[in-house]
């Protein structure tokens, strides 16, 4: 469990000083994928740098499974960062070092024998598919290749915590899928705690369990993913939700139009012929204005807005068959989404 | 004004012989002398300098291992101090330690003392100006594994700056084998003592022309057997 109490980091620069972080609050439990989004500058990176110490919290505290970071000494720091490692958008490999010394890294840091740091390094690397790349140099290996070498390096010393700073953001979006999948596996069968920054949703749906969403340096909205990407309630938060609906301003509610916003949260209704089924039942016509659906643990999520031309009852109408239907949360959009 | 040609071929004829008679017989030692003055003094300049660069990059106020501020002072200070006095007149300024230590001010192996002296500065900064091109990244990353600043400096830094490491070890041998050429005026072997007995003291110029020559190629060898090892020593390149 990393607890997060109060926490704030304030960067002293020429001009002025910066509160990355004011006052966090967050507590990661143990085994679960938990994801950190938000704008660029929202003090993501700071957020997790903060998590192994690499950078040190202005005030509040970090608690890793109940200890203070920032109290331990720095023999005591750095073992406990042997249990907290880290992956990082440049990989930061060992450019002069082959793929298996790399590998061996963290192994030497803690003065295990050489033969035994190479057997074991092999697993790692044969865990993230690049046994053959062993005597290879970083320099001939692809982005994606020296991703699963940085992640087979951060695993090498048994760490229950995984931190990934963007450990995606350099790749194209198939090598991204696999190195999400490759964690997601890594995690599930070495019972690792994963914090995964990102600014793409599409991160979050894929692999996390828990998502806080970071704006200015403050949660705006955090709790499992189905919950918060199901209804957003911050404004930080439906702009990720629903980027296309805000982006052009919102929808302008023009006069005998009426606008509902229909979520479906992660169940089988979105395969039903909904439109239909509405029409059949009230006789009410509703027309698609917008619709975007994606699924998350491989469940169905989306948001569509249905436009209803007629009179106010007949929108209450429509809302109150839709009330009806399972797996979906439905409301009147009035002027603006945002 | 009248010159006898033949007179003029005929002292040519003699500086000849006399320099080819110099070249076989003062020559080789001369050479030997020269390589072995300047990789010694290049070594020991490297034994002491690779450490003062190390600190000088890891003792700053944000490095790995922050040192107090009046040693770091101490330490730019006492380096910028060396490396402004001229080699000859540092040369002339170290007589009493290079006694102290060889027991003679002259000879080859008495030059070693002043152009240690002279280098170790010099060697300082290059090897601070290739550990400052590591990636700080690299150094984060190690620290977000628990390495200790030594461990840091050994497994990270000098291994990640070798190639640059070599190239400026480079440059140091190819200028600490023009001190060791200069060292001739007083008192050094090698090269430079043939260039300045012959050439300067007693107008040899073919004598002086060879030795220079032989200097050149000295300084072409090493820069292209060190240009050689930085390359092959980079593993960054794809090869
Ligand atoms: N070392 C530093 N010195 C000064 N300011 C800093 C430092 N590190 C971060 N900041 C500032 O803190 C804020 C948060 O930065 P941070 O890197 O945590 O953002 P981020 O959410 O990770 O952004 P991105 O998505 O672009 O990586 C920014 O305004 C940044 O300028
Ligand atoms: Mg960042």
């Amino acid at each position: 469990m990393i607890e997060i109490r109060n926490l704030t980091k304030t960067f002293a620069t020429n001009d002025g000083s910066v509160e990355a972080l004011k006052g966090i609050n967050l507590s990661i439990p143990d085994g679960v994928v938990y994801g950190v989004i938000g704008m660029s500058g929202a003090g993501k990176s700071t957020l997790v740098r903060c998590m192994n110490l690499l950078e040190v919290p202005t005030e509040g505290q970090v608690l890793y499974q109940g200890t203070d970071l920032a109290q331990l000494s720095a023999k005591e720091l750095r073992e406990k960062r042997r249990e907290i490692s880290m992956i990082f958008q440049g990989f930061h490999l060992l450019m002069q070092r082959t793929v298996l010394s790399n590998v061996c890294f963290p192994l030497e840091l803690i003065g295990t024998k050489k033969d035994e740091a190479e057997k074991r390094a092999m697993e790692l690397l044969k865990m993230v598919g690049l046994e053959d790349k062993a005597n290879v140099y970083p320099a001939q290996l692809s982005g994606g290749q020296q991703q699963r070498v940085a992640i087979a390096r951060a695993l090498a010393t048994e760490p229950k915590v995984l931190l990934c700073d963007e450990a995606t953001s350099a790749l194209d979006p198939a090598t991204t899928n696999s190195i999400l999948e490759l964690i997601r596996s890594l995690q599930q069968q070495l019972n690792l705690t994963v914090v995964v920054i990102t600014h793409q949703m599409s991160v979050i749906e894929k692999i996390c369990q828990y998502v806080v969403i970071l704006e200015n340096g403050a949660v705006a909205e955090e709790g499992p993913v189905e919950e918060v990407f199901s209804r957003p309630k911050s404004r930080a938060a439906k702009k990720l939700v629903y980027p296309d609906e805000s982006a052009d301003g919102g929808i302008i509610v023009g006069p005998g139009e009426h606008f509902l916003r229909v979520i479906y949260n992660g169940s089988e209704s979105a395969r039903k012929p909904l439109i239909a089924q509405l029409a059949r039942d009230t006789g009410i016509l509703a027309n698609i204005a917008y619709a975007s659906t994606k699924s998350v643990n491989e469940r169905a999520f989306g948001t569509m807005i249905l436009s209803i031309k007629g009179s106010q009852e007949d929108a209450d109408k429509a809302m109150e068959w839709m009330k009806t239907v399972e797996g979906i949360i439905v409301e009147e959009v009035n002027e603006d989404v945002n | 004004m009248l010159i006898n040609p033949g007179f003029a071929a005929n002292i040519r004829f003699e500086e000849w012989s006399e320099a080819m008679k110099v070249f076989r017989t003062e020559f080789p030692t001369a050479i030997g002398q020269t390589i072995y003055v300047t990789v010694l003094a290049t070594v020991l300049a490297f034994a002491i300098g690779l450490p003062l660069g190390i600190l000088l990059v890891i003792g700053e106020e944000d490095g790995i291992r922050p040192l107090p501020k009046w040693f770091m002072h101490l330490l730019n200070i006492v380096i910028n101090l060396l490396r402004s006095l001229p080699f000859l007149i540092l040369m002339i300024l170290v007589f009493p330690i290079t006694r102290a230590i060889v027991g003679t001010i002259v000879g080859t192996t008495a030059s070693i003392v002043p152009l240690v002296i002279a280098a170790f500065p010099f060697v300082a900064r290059l090897a601070e100006s290739s550990l400052r091109e590591i990636n700080p990244n690299l150094i984060e990353m190690a620290q977000s594994m628990g390495a200790s600043p030594w461990q840091i400096v050994t497994k990270v830094m000098i291994p990640e700056s070798i190639p640059s490491l070599i190239s400026n070890a480079t440059i140091a041998i190819t200028t600490i084998l023009g001190y060791q050429a200069m060292s001739g005026i007083l008192g050094g072997g090698g090269l430079g003592k043939i260039a300045i007995n012959y050439g300067y003291y007693r107008y040899r110029t073919i004598v002086m022309i060879l030795a220079v020559i032989l200097l050149i190629i000295l300084v072409q060898i090493f820069q292209t057997i060190g240009t050689k090892l930085a390359v092959k020593s980079d593993k960054r390149l794809r090869k």
